[in-house]
């Protein structure tokens, strides 16, 4: 994906707000360009605002404030079914009284299409997500990995510049859905169409998307590719949010540039790359990935600060050696190795020093 | 795997280990329901076994003539009544006489022709002044003695089992050589009646319909609170004797009730030509249309709260006008709300008593008052009957429905 392409303003909110209440907003001031042939995934906890975001695209939830356009068109007025969008629902919605077939028929139907233009179409989807042989099966004959291929079929079929997503991969289980993600990708790539995706699964966000938007409490915390996000996350609460991470509050004792050294309650000193710090002698949360951690001295950048730990235990994940220890006051330091052939492995009690190179480690605001 | 059955691992076969396994618990389980099952047998299946029994069974004249009915099983149909035919008649009426029981006997006779049982009660009077012969005796007595129509409804009655109170139900009477034939026009009553019942009672259905199917998709989608204090508004009839919201709607609907009065005071309607709205067929369908609503909202609620919303949504997203979301998408999966809705109301109309009765007037009455005139008249007989033939005509239905529609997609709630 080019940075041409996408940012061509196919989807555009414009200072969108929405209140269902009249007293709270439940989306607050969103500004979001998606671009034709993106994937965006919208991700966040459940009541960020990321669904109604996706309803008010949808047309069946109406924005309190602000536009809403496609294709440079404001379509706040235009009612759903002419918006002429894709959608996926969170549990298929197939119409349990139709056929596979009929349900694909459907879209077309009402768009007057004729027989024979109808089947062609229903033949090409049905193949393209490998169902070609249950057009007369019931969705209730089939199973959940099955109705979800239907369901995006159904989506596909009418061929929808714009194709909606509402966690489609919810129902599923880890590893059917895990092969759906794949799919979904490989589908959009191979269609050029727009996917507005919406997830609460982080894995989901980062695998199958060319941008995420971090949703929280009614507003976009961080819109960015999925590598920027989770490697240089721009607050305590993207950091979070996406992956595993070690946190160590503390007060910015020097600030030089990008580079800060902080000191943590416990009055040891750590590295640090200052992200959203304004000043000297704030308080900070410093961010680091249990992968990046680093327990072997010769392979720490010269003068960089390490930390004395204690091993509390070391679970055993297959592919991941968790080793988790208490450093600076805190029992819930993770640190990650892969199982190497001649991997160290740590035993409960026992007691290192760690450190990490100051790039990976994130001063943040303190949430 | 070899053809040889299963057995446990000590030899048994499987199936009787399994049987033997359950049995306990079967039995204990038969013992629950059978205070259920003694229950619906003695107030449900003897009754109804009973009244069909009536139906077709009625020995009020076999047994009181003993002597005719050994006269008719020795002689064909069509044999004329000779001097011992009627030997066997005298010798009967002073039986009758004895035993008191030429009422009964007549009452009988008196379903098969009409006109009869006077007959039998003012010859038994007189029966032991009878001498022979018999047949001049007789003929002097009462002339119609020697009517063939008459002999050939006493061999009728002859017989306990007969169909003979069906063909009244179905406006049909014998004629003298044996065969039937529908009585004359302005005597067909029944039939008519029938088919009414039945028109009423899908009318009915349709408007409870019309008016539930908005009110239970309110219930469905409006929030849990709201929707339980529309519910209560919903049941409410329920919880009001039957009597009083029946005789609630005569005092909105009579020619000077409240409606008539808004109607007059708006100027609408002239105050001479109030609106009869009460005490004819009008009246019935709209109070049992309010009295049935209930049975129409609660299958259809009960159906529409499970569709979910996604569905329309769906439909939507897909292109559809909200019209052809409804045609397409929502209907069809309320029909087994409609259909279980449809059923209850219609069964229940068919068989309704106390609503007509007392708003209906001439024109606006059921079936059910027609038996309950039979039985108030002790015509258990031809009550039965009708009664029959509506537990036919809705069994009838029933299977109609199931071919059409599928007892199995039937949902009550």
């Amino acid at each position: 994906m080019t940075s041409a392409t996408l940012h061509d303003d196919f989807v555009v909110f414009d200072h969108v707000q929405k209140s269902y209440d009249g007293t709270s907003l439940v989306v607050k001031d969103l500004n979001l360009k998606i671009g034709k042939g993106e994937f965006l995934t919208m991700l966040g906890p459940s009541g960020s605002g990321k669904t109604t975001c996706l309803m008010m695209l949808a047309g069946f939830e109406t924005a309190t404030h602000g536009e809403i356009r496609l294709e440079g068109r404001n379509i706040n007025l235009v009612p759903p079914h002419k918006r002429g969008i894709g959608m996926v629902f969170q549990n298929y919605a197939l119409f349990p009284h139709m056929t596979v077939g009929e349900n694909l028929a459907f879209p077309l139907e009402v768009r007057g299409m004729g027989k024979d233009e109808r089947e062609t179409k229903i033949k090409r989807a049905l193949d393209m997500v490998q169902m070609g042989a249950f057009a007369n099966r019931r969705p209730a004959q089939l199973s959940g990995g099955q109705q979800q291929r239907i369901a995006l079929a159904r989506a596909l079929v009418f061929d929808p510049a714009l194709v909606l997503m509402d966690e489609p991969l919810g129902a599923l289980d880890k590893q059917l859905r895990e092969h759906m993600q794949f799919e979904i990708k490989h589908l959009h790539e191979s269609l050029g169409i727009t996917v507005v995706y919406v997830t609460h699964d982080q894995g989901e966000a980062l695998t199958m998307s060319d941008r995420v938007a971090v949703f929280n409490d009614g507003r976009i915390q961080q819109l960015a590719p999925p590598a920027d996000l989770y490697e240089r996350p721009e607050n305590s609460f993207v950091a979070q949010f996406i992956g595993e991470n070690n946190k160590l509050q503390g007060v910015i004792e020097e600030l030089d540039g990008g580079r800060a050294v902080v000191r943590l309650a416990t009055g040891e000193l750590i590295d640090a790359t200052a992200v959203n710090i304004r000043e000297k002698g704030q308080q900070t949360l410093v961010s680091i990935r249990p992968e990046r951690v680093e327990f072997k001295p010769e392979l720490m950048p010269p003068g960089a600060h390490m930390l004395d730990a204690e091993v509390l235990e070391v679970i055993y994940m297959g592919d991941i050696l968790r080793t988790r220890m208490r450093v600076a006051g805190t029992d819930d330091f993770v640190l990650k190795c892969r199982n190497t052939l001649g991997q160290t492995r740590f035993a409960a009690g026992e007691r290192i020093r760690v450190g990490w190179h100051p790039e990976d480690a994130r001063a943040l605001d303190v949430i | 795997m070899s053809d040889a059955p299963l057995t446990t691992s000590d030899g048994r076969p499987l199936k009787a280990a399994l049987a033997q396994a359950q049995a306990r618990a079967r039995r204990r389980a038969f013992l629950l329901v059978a205070p259920l099952l003694l229950f619906v047998v003695i107030t449900f299946i003897l009754p109804i076994g009973q009244m069909l029994q009536r139906s077709i069974y009625h020995d009020g004249f076999s047994s009181a003539a003993p002597a005719l009915q050994a006269w008719f099983e020795a002689n064909p149909p069509g044999t004329a009544p000779d001097e011992a035919a009627y030997a066997a008649l005298a010798a009967d009426l002073q039986l009758m006489k004895a035993n008191r029981t030429a009422g009964e006997a007549g009452t009988r006779v008196n379903y098969t022709l009409p006109g009869t049982r006077s007959l039998f009660t003012s010859s038994a009077r007189g029966a032991d002044k009878l001498e022979p012969p018999f047949r001049e005796a007789l003929l002097a007595e009462n002339a119609k003695w020697g009517d063939p129509l008459v002999w050939e409804a006493m061999r009728s009655a002859a017989s306990p089992w007969t169909s003979d109170f069906y063909l009244v139900a179905t406006d049909m009477q014998r004629t003298a050589d044996g065969g039937v034939e529908r009585v004359p026009e302005k005597e067909r009553i029944y039939l008519k009646l029938f088919g009414t019942t039945f028109m009423l009672s899908a009318v009915i259905t349709g408007v409870c319909l019309l008016l539930a199917f908005p009110i239970a998709h309110l219930l469905a989608t409006l929030p849990a609170s709201r929707a339980n204090l529309l519910m209560i508004l919903v049941l409410l009839p329920f919880w009001t004797s039957l009597l009083v919201r029946t005789s609630s709607w005569i005092v909105l609907l009579q020619g000077q009730g409240v409606v008539n009065n808004v109607l007059v005071s708006a100027r609408l309607v002239d105050d001479g030509a109030r609106w009869q709205m009460i005490y004819n067929m009008t009246g019935t369908i709209i109070v049992m249309t309010h009295i049935l609503l209930p049975f129409m909202v609660l299958p259809l609620y009960s159906v529409m709260r499970t569709i979910k919303p996604a569905y329309a949504r769906a439909a939507r997203s897909l292109g559809a006008t909200s019209w052809t979301t409804f045609r397409r998408i929502y209907l069809p999966q309320t029909l087994p709300g409609i259909a279980a809705g449809a059923l209850l109301v219609f069964i229940l109309a068919v068989g309704y008593y106390i609503t007509p009765a007392l708003v209906g007037g001439a024109d606006g009455q059921l079936f059910s008052n027609l038996i309950q005139f039979h039985m108030s008249k002790s015509n258990w007989s031809v009550a039965a009957a009708l009664a029959g033939m509506l537990l036919a005509g809705v069994l009838v239905l029933y299977w109609l429905y199931d071919r059409l529609v599928g007892i199995d997609k039937l949902k009550l709630g």
